[in-house]
């Protein structure tokens, strides 16, 4: 019941916004304009090797997913509200199968501020392999493991812009827990995360508001943020217990305060980016690290074809006590873009853990088909090593994924 | 002693005389120079601009495919222009927008807005030289003209239609540019751009730019209506279709930042 889950969810935390929403759009003038986009995807998993644990499904997986966009203007574009839902259905994992709101909210827009209320989502950062100070969404971490996949955000965020940047002021009413795999799930721990059994150090639990500031600017060939964000650790501590006689892992959601810097320098060829945060929650108080470079060469061989690499260097205090991915990793990547008529992009990717030992790599290829389609192929594979627990648990998860995406 | 003025007037007057003609005698790189800021000048004044542009991409077997952008941007005093564009096709792009503040020496800033991640990327502007989109048109064919880009050589007036035109050839003085030189035709009237040739870096023909239709707006400012970009060396061409031109609508720079590069769309 995950899908009905979250529809629950969002029916009970924002009915209000919605409300406030709609009142506005009452109000409006005659001249609205209306706009509805959106894409289908069909994605297809290949495992070739036989799961590591029990329950999980065999060899192949289908999976589908629908993102509608629904789009009003009014006031001259000086208000919008904007409505992009998610819907996934899954062939083995029903708690692949789930809904979300990505998007509802609406925006006002003054002389030099703006204001957005509703659910949203913002994007935080400037490196590529790990978005550390990117806090603000929840990762939607079922869809993919790379953490690019955001779940919406309840949020009243003012904007302000100001000849020495721009300060956004975050309201967060509200809290996403983080999505984990099935029983039947691939990519998936040893044991199965019960996220119905989630628990919090605040006592209203996901009903806690939290808050953030951030300010940015752009300064010459310096792009630059620092933000301050307190309020529910979006990572969960897992912890053990019980679920009947099965042993399941149990979220636990600490409050925390975290600062963080992000800096990227643009320089000819070369973008030099880092990312660092400072955390403090109950359990620990850290800093961690990411930052590299990535240097393009532009029309290599006198062709059209532009290949940039990618270096990044990711660190956590808490060493191998870390649960974070990054504690004392090197990524290398290559970014391969034909530039021609179909958009043709190779994305390749290794991650070595130094600690560990560990590698995995990954490779993207993906073309556009006519005006409207898009295919894509991926591939990922893990060698875990020397008892690293993260890694491990995708020893027998090597896949390739073949996806087909319809625009509309 | 009898002083006669006599030579020595007619001493200065031929000096003078022979200075007024070397003034005439401008040479081929200055009469190149001042053609382009006549032209840069003739045009100042526009304050804003949007406009709506079609691409239509052929390859050599007549395949098109089809790129919608809105356009908007800035005129700056003493700076390159700001400009923010939002694609609307193909589909798989829209919503996605590229915020440039141009300078008329040393890198642009850029900055790229991705609407799936919503994340804005600063981006480096040496990518001069690649194709827009996969297009015939190279970012540097698309960015405003600026005097300072060129270093420039009068070669000859000719006829363009039912036009004069003076032929002046450009030399990028970006060592980026995808170019050697470039081959402008402009009139003699109204100093609008009818064709551009452009060498590549071996110095071979690589693309001929045609400029169709021109419209007057504001009583001052000409615009093509259609660009056609054509490549010699592979076949393929480029239709850029310009479309609702609107100038001074009072946008400001605070319609150049990014945040409105987020709202776009």
């Amino acid at each position: 019941m995950p899908l009905l889950r979250s529809i629950n969810f969002l029916h009970g935390i924002k009915l209000s916004s919605m409300g406030l929403i709609l009142a506005f759009a009452s109000q409006v003038n005659a001249n609205v304009e209306f706009e509805a986009s959106g894409k289908a995807t069909a994605e297809l998993r290949l495992f070739p090797e036989s799961p590591q644990f029990s329950h999980q499904y065999q060899n192949a997986n289908v999976s589908l997913a629908i993102e509608p966009d629904l789009f009003w203007q009014w006031n001259d574009g000086l208000d919008s509200l904007s409505f992009k839902s998610f819907l996934r259905l899954d062939q083995h994992d029903d708690e692949r199968t789930h809904a979300d709101i990505r998007e509802l909210i609406w925006i006002h827009q003054g002389d030099d501020w703006e204001l957005r209320s509703g659910i949203g989502k913002v994007f935080w950062g400037v490196t590529e392999f790990q978005h550390l100070v990117d806090v603000i969404n929840q990762s939607d971490s079922i869809e993919d493991i790379d953490g690019e996949d955001k779940l919406g955000q309840p949020m009243i965020n003012l904007s302000l812009v100001k000849d020495w940047g721009i300060v956004d002021l975050y309201i967060l009413p509200g809290f996403r827990e983080q999505t984990f795999p099935g029983k039947k799930g691939r990519l998936r721990s040893g044991l199965v995360v019960d996220t119905d059994q989630a628990q919090y150090e605040a006592t209203n639990d996901e009903r806690h508001t939290d808050l953030a500031v951030r300010w940015s600017h752009s300064i010459g060939d310096f792009d630059i943020g620092t933000h301050w964000f307190r309020g529910t650790n979006r990572d969960p501590i897992l912890q053990a217990g019980l679920k009947g006689s099965e042993t399941v892992l149990i979220p636990y959601y600490e409050q925390m305060n975290q600062f963080g810097l992000d800096l990227q320098a643009t320089i000819d060829s070369w973008l030099w980016k880092a990312e660092t945060i400072w955390r403090n929650t109950d359990s620990s108080t850290y800093w961690a690290a990411q930052a590299g470079f990535e240097y393009t060469f532009y029309g290599i061989q006198e062709s059209n074809t532009d290949l940039g690499v990618l270096l990044e260097y990711g660190w956590d205090q808490r060493g191998k006590k870390a649960t974070a991915v990054f504690q004392n990793d090197i990524s290398i990547g290559a970014r391969l873009a034909l530039n021609d008529t179909a958009s043709t992009e190779m994305l390749a990717g290794i991650i070595y853990d130094l600690d560990y030992e560990s590698t995995s790599f990954q490779v993207e290829f993906s073309r556009r088909l006519g005006d409207k389609w898009k295919i894509s192929l991926d591939g990922r594979f893990f060698s875990p090593e020397n008892d690293d627990k993260l890694l491990s648990s995708f020893d027998k998860d090597n896949h390739i994924q073949i996806g087909v995406e319809r625009y509309f | 002693m009898h002083l006669n003025p006599k030579p020595l007037s007619w001493m200065l007057s031929a000096i003078i005389l022979s200075s007024a003609s070397y003034a005439l005698a401008e040479t081929a790189e200055e009469k190149g120079l001042a053609i382009a800021q006549q032209t840069k000048e003739r045009d100042q004044g526009w304050s804003d601009m949007q406009a709506q542009m079609t691409m239509v991409l052929r390859n050599s077997q007549g395949q098109e495919s089809v790129r919608e952008i809105r356009l908007k941007s800035l005129e700056q005093e003493a700076d390159g222009d700001k400009s923010l564009s939002i694609f609307d096709k193909p589909l798989d792009v829209k919503g996605t927008a590229f915020l440039s503040f141009s300078h008329p020496v040393g890198a642009d800033d850029q900055w790229l807005y991705l609407p799936a991640l919503k994340r804005v990327k600063r981006i480096a502007s040496r990518n001069k030289s690649g194709p827009f989109m996969g297009s015939e048109f190279a970012y540097e064919d698309l960015t405003s003209f600026e005097v300072e880009k060129y270093t420039y050589k009068y070669l000859r007036d000719e006829p363009c239609g039912s036009e004069q035109c003076s032929v002046v050839e450009q030399y990028p003085v970006d060592k980026y540019s995808g170019y050697t030189r470039r081959v402008t035709w402009i009139d003699q009237s109204e100093n609008r751009l009818h064709k551009i040739e452009f060498y590549d870096r071996k110095g071979s023909p690589l693309k001929t730019l045609t400029y169709v239709d021109y419209k007057q707006y504001l009583g001052k400012h000409w615009r093509a209506d259609i660009m056609k970009m054509v490549n010699h060396q592979t076949r393929k061409d480029t239709d850029l279709i310009w479309s609702e031109y609107r100038f001074k609508e009072g946008l400001k720079n605070a319609d150049f930042n990014k945040n409105s590069l987020k709202r776009a769309r």
